[in-house]
């Protein structure tokens, strides 16, 4: 891996981005409007705001960097420029650092700007570090990454990558405590929610505005969420192969 | 020993079942402008990935620069132009490459010299999928000519394009083969009164090599009128 590479890939992807000004509307604008109308439908429950609103913080950004990702990343696959690159002297750790350095830049400025407006404006209330939000917001968003760059490996058309979506996100978002508390769930689905990474951003961000001080448990979740976008990273890097039929 | 760029033994390569080169050989020479001729499926685009090592291969050998071919020392040394121009749409002409120049740490001012040698100055911030079909190629081929290849594999490079341009482009191939430092070229075509451009020719078909000569050497060989004759003539011998 080279640093020159991967800046130069990471720089790449934003300038892509740069050139299409609705996709950058729609990553920062989106969740903003999607968490102010929530916080609108319980406009006369304002408790209920304060548990799914943190756990959709944490999985706003997962979903969009998710769908975004898959789609760009195929879109390099059909286009011909992956093969191109893999004639070149760049390493898969290049090109999927780069898209990750790419993508963590504009989740950060994401989860800013939605951070900033549910814990200022819409007054959910968070007892720990806005920081510890900031940072889950953004491991999500490079989980969604590096979930999609890995999914990309296994749809032929855009048409495919996009329902990607329902058969990897909706199951996790599902069973991730966002309806049911885990801890009430059928030991089984309890299993099955306990392997799903989403599950830990929800944990992370419950914990993070009930308790005020940083607990090892919390610590721990953030661990499982960087540690499940490390391994995807490194299937998605398996996926990539130099040699094709 | 000859001075090849490109040795290919007994080369085989199977895809999906069906085997498309059953066993091939070849050379190409340092410093030529081989054309790699023959009509459309019979296996040129599989021998020129495998060539540049992007193609899975069943069995055989294919040495670039004396080098097995894929190697990573020679990724920088190879050029290799698809023939669906394969440079990104929605960046412009520079920023493409500008990346690319990134990744084979090419010099910063490389971009402009090879958007000057394919023709394309003055379209520097147009972005690519907003140019017609031939200059988005002259992108592709662009990006190919970055830095210092020793060897340039180009696939179909000149479909589709006006024919001074053409002419232009076939003037750049030679001057480059015949510098101090010769590049190499190794040129598929369907087209096969491009035949007397190249210095060397490889008539394929069905995945097979039917004659490897120059183009004048093969006319006297066949009694053929024209390339185009002499592959007719090598078909109706080996039927």
């Amino acid at each position: 891996m080279s640093l020159r590479r991967t800046t130069a890939t990471a720089r790449r992807v934003l300038e892509q981005l740069r050139h299409d000004p609705r996709t950058i509307a729609l990553m920062l604008v989106m969740p903003c409007v999607l968490i102010t109308l929530l916080k609108w439908t319980f406009d006369s429950s304002p408790h209920e705001f304060q548990a799914i609103g943190a756990a959709l913080l944490g999985i706003f950004p997962f979903i969009i960097m998710f769908l975004v990702t898959s789609v760009g990343m195929l879109r390099e696959r059909t286009s011909g420029t992956l093969e191109r690159l893999l004639t070149m002297p760049l390493a898969k750790g290049d090109l999927l650092g780069g898209y990750a350095l790419a993508f963590g830049a504009v989740a950060l400025v994401q989860a800013l700007l939605v951070s900033a407006l549910t814990i200022g404006p819409l007054g959910l209330s968070v007892a720990g570090p806005a920081w510890a939000v900031v940072l889950v917001a953004v491991l999500d968003a490079l989980l969604g990454t590096a979930l999609g760059l890995f999914t990309s490996a296994f749809a032929r058309t855009e048409f495919q990558a996009v329902q990607f979506l329902p058969a990897f996100v909706l199951p996790q978002f599902l069973l991730c405590g966002l309806f049911t508390p885990r801890g009430q769930m059928q030991t089984a689905l309890r299993w099955v929610s306990d392997v799903m990474p989403l599950s830990y951003a929800v944990d992370a961000m419950d914990k993070i505005t009930s308790r005020s001080a940083v607990t090892g448990a919390l610590v721990a979740d953030i661990a499982i969420i960087a540690g499940a976008g490390v391994l995807a990273l490194a299937l998605g890097a398996v996926t990539l192969r130099r040699r094709t039929d | 020993m000859m001075n090849y760029a490109v040795e290919v033994r007994d080369l085989r390569v199977v895809r999906g079942g069906q085997v498309v080169l059953p066993s091939l050989s070849a050379q190409v020479e340092v410093g030529s402008v081989t054309g790699l001729l023959g009509p459309s499926g019979c296996g040129k685009t599989t021998l020129l990935r495998s060539v540049v090592g992007v193609q899975r291969v069943a069995g055989g050998e294919v040495r670039v620069l004396g080098m097995p071919a894929g190697s990573p020392v020679l990724r920088d040394r190879i050029g290799y132009v698809t023939q669906a121009p394969s440079v990104y749409g929605d960046l412009s002409v520079v920023e493409n490459l500008r990346y690319f120049a990134a990744v084979i740490g090419a010099p910063p001012d490389d971009p402009e010299r090879v958007i000057a040698t394919v023709g394309l100055a003055g379209k520097e911030t147009a972005r690519a999928d907003r140019l017609s079909g031939g200059q988005r190629a002259r992108v592709s081929l662009a990006a190919a000519l970055l830095g210092t290849p020793k060897v340039l594999v180009l696939d179909e490079p000149t479909v589709g394009l006006d024919p001074a341009l053409r002419a232009e482009l076939w003037a750049l191939f030679h001057r480059l083969a015949t510098a101090e430092d010769p590049v190499t070229f190794l040129i598929s075509s369907h087209v096969m009164d491009e035949a007397s451009r190249c210095t060397r020719l490889l008539l394929m078909r069905e995945g097979r090599i039917l004659a490897a000569d120059t183009p004048r050497g093969l006319l006297a060989s066949t009694g053929a009128r024209d390339v185009e004759d002499a592959f007719l003539r090598l078909v109706g011998a080996t039927s």
